[in-house]
């Protein structure tokens, strides 16, 4: 390995200070430092304190001109965890779960004592030079030599420049910390996306500030920003509180003027204050800039590492949050393992080695942690290209079982978005549900499960060990991770994804050979939201798949379009115009975001010709679709304002997010008498607090979609989370588990605000004593004051951490607020069962 | 929390949930308790009529014993409604099935309790507990009309707004006509003070119920700056505060309909309630009398 070349050469060399260099403020500065760490987050705070310890020639650079810009910039007293609780801490400096304040403080007294070398103010903006002789470039034109440098400097890169003349003027700021300080002003906000409405939302909500906001967008329309935003946007401008620009550019930055190209050519508005929501450069460039390869084109992408975090830039070293590890605990590790490595400390066990060592324990065969790696490493295809660094990453999201012959390792019908690897044996997949000895094998090195993992939808088929197996379950967030950084196992999981799809949907009959031919035609296509796959006239002749995502079957009636149907992930569409040749009777298009298989129609034709069951089954399918648009095509004559109604409900439904759904309440506002019996439930079910909004959110011809958890296919709330803390249960509900931080990025990500911040709240009196004496606040949620005072008298207050619906798994009677509704108005349905006719028409009585 | 990643799913448990019957307490399942009602109450009638009680029907016969007992628990039963609608614990229980059987039993006792007295009332306790009963069945009754009414008018005079964005709103006006009332003559701001100093939350109970607020400061500071006015020079600021105080009073006026519409679904309880409380403690007295003195 190359890595042990560049180590050997710096452990040879400059063990003791005898480099050039000058004394200034009693301090010895070198010319060349040993090494030069750049951020000072947590990660590079510990990596210098290391140094500091180990007498290495060290400089920390910091852009900001304070420690830990990340965390400085955490809400006031935010309590910061320290998750994951099992892993030591492996540092010079202290770190426990506690307030940011305290935790800055601390670090702060131990850098100065421990004679860390700061520099403030100090952005790096160029890391030029080789391993021995890097000539580090500040912003300020200053230069700085180290034999190796240690990047640290997290992923919150930089914000967006406006890109215009004046784009360095004063007045422009990148950030708005409070809305409330400002009066008198004339401020322009610039940008659409939700950051940017909510600044300009917030600097306009009091009136009594007298500030002038206008909001520019370069488009005509606010797409990429949540619709709630939206609405509370337009209602503003509409109030005259906020001026709305679009399709405006600023076009010049002047003092106290800004100048604006619009579509009507240029005008100038009068601006004491830009804030410039323009989203922010992630640090990628930068750092690709360096030398550094990552490991794919994905955003997802991390840099490629060697154990030791040596990149591919020959003594320049990535830790932290930049190399794909966000916890603060994980970051100072690293920071201490790094200079650990660069010291020649080679046979340092990673902190994470115990947390391993316990997960492999109940293996069979005695290996070590090393040993089981490199197993994995090898059988298992998928994982072939993965550097020893990323195969422990992995790992520590994923579990490893292991089944006797005939175990069940899951049930068709579960729902499961993990995926499988098989290690060592071999499993069977009950293809048949009526017939459970026809099976069809699954070799050793192969992966299972991707379905659920793609499409979000349930289990196809049971699978059980035909043999002593050992498999590796990634949780979703790992199996996503591995399929966006490394390439060649995305193209595996996605080819077999579409084969499995294949055998699975058209039931049994077909095998891996009949198939061949399609999968190889298949074509996987991303189609945006509301775009039209299939057009209704058209005379295209190819069959489609969905992968993800979900798809509405629309056909015009009396030159209106008329929903038909609703198609979730793993349904199949345009077989119609494959079988008899005509052309297409509906348009299809995606409710959401999806994805899309294309097959050739001739493939298929070829394949139903040799295998009459499939005909069979491909012309039942398409009776029963024929006569659920005949039927409402039937209706469309007699009662037009019955389909028009439905169309619009259903409609109406899929903007407010049923699409991506598999599991919404629903409030009949026909039955709702607002008792709140069901916010109440919910908040007894769930120490004390309510996971729904029953007023808020939209309503159309009194159905209402309140403000709560839709159980999203793919929900966007687990994008971001630093320690995975949001899941899926076994009954299908995405849930938050104990590891929340309270970071927050959840919150921002869910596009249906159902995510609330907040601290569990103490204790209540019982029901009984609320009843007979008046203890308490009764059933319900408590009021914020009551909830405050009594922690604060209990001395136990909380953390606040994200808090959502989770189904009310593990309660045995299912969802409270359904239970609690005294009326039948609060319902739950899934998408696909109450998207039809039936159900939002005739409703209840 | 932890241990919930390895708790076996119920697969079909929740296939069966997610595709709910969309009906009403009602109509649930398919009429089942109003059916259950009828036969209970079909056979009291039958009962009555066909079993010899001699000299005749009352309440100390074997019979009148029978329906006593069966009122008297079923009684019980539906006061047990305002524990269960509070205690939201896991069970396969549901409010609205509850509910459905509340009503419908409860029409039943009509039957069941005028049959138990043998049609033999006078001034006593007896009576009273019959009379009482009577009362808290009139006032379900009331209840379920309700019910049936209003949430679509709730729903419609909502329009989508939270009862927290409706204050938010009136207090936005506010903000508004404070400012805009600043240039006006003392008169005029003192009309605008004037409404804006009155509490609109603290509705007296008929207003409450009625929806009528004769002496709405806002109503009248709006028809007062309605009219027209001699002084020129400030027309255009009397327009603006005219205009806003429309709003306000738009607004308002949103904010009592929803006011009064809950009120409505919420008054009768306040009968119901205390007089079930009043009505057990009758049928205690009642009880308790008639094994000491019969
Ligand atoms: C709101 C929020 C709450 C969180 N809560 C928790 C929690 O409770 N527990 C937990 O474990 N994790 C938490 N996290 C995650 C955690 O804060 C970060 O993952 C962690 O700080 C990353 O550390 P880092 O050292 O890699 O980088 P960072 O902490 O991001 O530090 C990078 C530093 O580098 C500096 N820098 C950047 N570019 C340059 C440059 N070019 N030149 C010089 N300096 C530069 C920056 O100014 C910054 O000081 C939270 C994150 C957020 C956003
Ligand atoms: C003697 C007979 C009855 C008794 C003792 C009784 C008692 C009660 C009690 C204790 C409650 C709980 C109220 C609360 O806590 O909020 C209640 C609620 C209710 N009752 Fe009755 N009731 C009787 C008859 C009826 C009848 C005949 C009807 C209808 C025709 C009826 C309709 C209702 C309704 C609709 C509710 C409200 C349910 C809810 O919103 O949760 N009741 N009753
Ligand atoms: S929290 Fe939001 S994004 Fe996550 S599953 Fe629920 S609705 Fe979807
Ligand atoms: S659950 Fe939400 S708030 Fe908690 S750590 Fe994950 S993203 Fe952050
Ligand atoms: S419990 Fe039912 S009736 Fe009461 S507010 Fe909720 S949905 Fe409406």
């Amino acid at each position: 390995m190359a890595l042990l070349s560049h180590n050997a050469y710096d452990v040879s060399h400059n063990q003791n200070n005898t480099v050039a260099g000058v004394t200034l403020g009693g301090f010895w500065v070198p010319d060349l430092y040993r090494v030069a760490i750049v951020g000072s987050g947590p990660a590079g705070l510990s990596a210098a304190a290391h140094a500091a310890a180990l007498g290495m020639t060290h400089v920390l650079l910091e852009k900001t001109d304070h420690l830990s810009d990340t965390i400085f910039k955490y809400q006031k007293g935010k309590h910061v965890m320290a998750t994951p609780s099992n892993l030591v801490l492996r540092s010079d400096l202290d770190f426990d779960a506690g307030k940011r304040e305290f935790i800055l403080d601390t670090w702060n007294r131990q850098i100065e004592e421990g004679k860390v070398n700061v520099r403030f103010n100090s952005e790096v903006v160029e890391i030029a030079g080789t391993i021995g002789a890097f000539e580090i470039k500040l912003k300020s034109g200053d230069v700085v030599k180290a034999e190796t440098v240690v990047m640290s400097i997290g992923t919150q890169g930089n914000p967006n420049k406006l890109r215009c003349p004046g784009s360095d003027a004063e007045q422009i700021q990148y950030q708005l910390d409070d809305p409330g300080e400002y009066v008198d002003e004339h401020i322009t906000v610039i940008g659409s996306g939700d950051a940017g409405i909510e600044n300009a939302l917030g600097l306009a909500a009091d009136e009594a500030q007298r500030n002038i906001v206008s909001i520019l967008n370069r488009n005509a329309e606010f797409a990429r920003a949540k619709a709630a935003n939206v609405a509370l946007l337009e209602e503003a401008e509409a109030n005259g509180r906020i001026f709305v620009r679009r399709e405006t550019n600023p076009a010049e930055v002047k003092d106290g003027e800004l100048v604006l190209e619009t579509r009507d050519g240029t005008e100038t508005i009068p601006c004491d204050r830009i804030i410039a929501r323009t989203g922010s450069q992630a640090p990628r460039k930068f750092v690709e800039s360096c030398g550094i390869d990552f490991t794919s084109e994905d955003r997802a992408a991390f840099p490629q590492l060697t154990p030791s975090f040596e990149t591919t830039q020959a003594g320049v070293h990535v830790i932290g949050a930049l190399a794909g590890y966000p916890l603060i605990k994980h970051c100072m590790n690293q920071g201490y393992d790094v200079i650990e490595f660069l010291s020649g400390n080679l046979d340092l066990k990673p902190a994470d080695e115990p947390i391993l060592a316990e997960k492999f324990a109940a293996l069979p065969g005695n290996r070590t942690v090393e040993e089981w790696l490199e197993v994995f490493n090898k059988n298992i295809v998928i994982l072939e290209e993965l550097s020893p660094l990323q195969m422990r990453e992995l790992m520590l999201d994923s579990d490893v079982r292991h089944y006797g012959m005939g175990d069940v390792i899951f049930v068709r019908n579960d729902p499961g978005s993990s995926m499988f690897a098989i290690a060592e044996g071999g499993v069977a997949v009950e293809v048949n549900p009526e017939d459970t000895s026809i099976t069809v094998p699954i070799e050793q090195g192969t992966i299972f499960g991707e379905v659920g993992l793609i499409s979000g939808r349930k289990r196809g088929a049971t699978i059980r060990a035909s043999e002593p197996t050992t498999v590796i379950e990634l949780s979703r967030g790992a199996a996503l991770k591995l399929i966006a950084t490394v390439p060649a196992a995305g193209r595996a999981v996605n080819r077999i994804t579409i084969e499995r799809q294949l055998l699975q949907m058209f039931g049994s009959g077909l095998k891996k050979d009949d198939v061949a031919a399609l999968v190889e035609a298949a074509e996987l296509v991303d189609v945006p939201s509301g775009k039209v796959v299939i057009e209704e006239g058209a005379d295209d002749k190819d069959i489609y798949v969905i992968q993800r995502g979900s798809m509405i079957v629309e056909k015009e009636i009396g030159g209106k379009p008329v929903f038909l149907s609703y198609l979730p992930a793993g349904s199949y569409f345009g077989e119609m115009a494959v079988i008899d040749g005509s052309a297409r009777t509906a348009t299809v298009k995606a409710a959401i975001k999806a994805q899309v298989v294309r097959f050739p129609g001739e493939v298929f034709t070829a394949l139903m010709d040799r295998k009459p069951q499939l005909r069979a089954r491909t012309m039942k399918d398409m009776a029963s679709r024929r006569e659920v648009n005949e039927f409402i095509e039937g209706q469309k004559d007699s009662f037009s304002g019955a389909v028009d109604m439905y169309s619009q409900t259903a409609q109406f439904l899929l903007d407010n997010g049923l699409g991506e759904a598999t599991d919404v309440l629903l409030i009949d506002e026909k039955l709702c008498v607002g008792c709140d019996n069901c916010e109440k439930a919910c908040a007894d079910s769930h120490e004390g607090l309510s996971r729904l909004d029953r007023e808020a959110g939209r309503t159309y011809a009194h159905l209402h979609v309140p403000t709560s958890c839709r159980h999203c296919e793919h929900p966007h709330c687990m994008a971001d989370c630093p320690p995975n803390a949001i899941k899926r249960g076994p009954d299908g509900e995405v849930f938050i588990d104990e590891t929340c931080i309270g970071c927050g990025n959840c919150q921002r990500n869910c596009p249906y605000g159902v995510i609330r911040m907040d601290a569990k709240p103490p204790k209540k009196p019982s029901l009984l004593s609320w009843l007979l004496f008046g203890a308490g606040p009764g059933p319900g949620e408590a009021s914020y004051d009551w909830r405050s005072k009594k922690s604060a008298k209990d001395g136990a207050a909380q953390p606040k951490t994200a808090i959502k619906c989770d189904m009310c798994a593990g309660i045995k009677g299912g969802p409270a607020c359904v239970r609690a509704c005294p009326t039948g108005a609060a319902i739950r349905v899934a998408p696909e069962k109450f998207l039809t006719f039936t159900k939002l028409v005739e409703g209840a009585d | 929390m932890a241990s919930k990643a390895n708790r076996k799913g119920n697969f079909a448990f929740n296939e069966k949930r997610r595709n709910t019957d969309h009906s009403s307490f009602l109509t649930h399942k398919g009429f089942l308790w109003m059916w259950i009602a009828i036969i209970l109450s079909g056979a009291s009638i039958y009962g009555y009529l066909t079993i010899e009680v001699e000299p005749r029907h009352n309440g100390g016969s074997w019979f009148g014993y029978t329906l006593g007992t069966i009122g008297a628990l079923l009684i019980l039963w539906l006061t047990m409604l305002g524990v269960r609608k509070r205690r939201m614990s896991a069970g396969h229980w549901s409010l609205k099935a509850w509910t459905s059987a509340h009503v419908y039993l409860g029409l039943a006792l009509i039957v069941v309790g005028t049959l138990h007295t043998g049609f033999q009332f006078g001034w006593n306790i007896h009576t009273l507990a019959y009379g009482l009963m009577l009362f808290v069945i009139v006032s379900g009754m009331y209840g379920i009309t309700v019910y049936a009414s209003l949430p679509r008018a709730l729903s419609n005079n909502r329009n989508e707004m939270t009862r927290g964005e409706m204050v938010d709103a009136l207090a936005a006006i506010d903000r508004q006509l404070e400012s805009a009332a600043q240039p006006l003559a003392r008169q005029d701001s003192d009309r605008v003070i004037a409404a804006l100093k009155a509490d609109v939350f603290s509705a007296g109970f008929t207003a409450r119920l009625t929806g009528a607020y004769p002496l709405c400061a806002t109503s009248r500071a709006f028809s007062a700056f309605s009219k027209g006015q001699s002084d020129e020079a400030q027309v255009e600021q009397r327009e603006r505060v005219r205009a806003l105080l429309e709003r306000r009073k738009d607004q308002l006026a949103q904010i009592r309909r929803q006011m009064r519409l809950k009120a409505l679904l919420e008054v009768w309880l306040f009968i119901h309630i205390p007089t079930t409380i009043a009505l057990i403690a009758a049928l205690t007295a009642h009880i308790v009398s008639v094994f000491y003195y019969w």
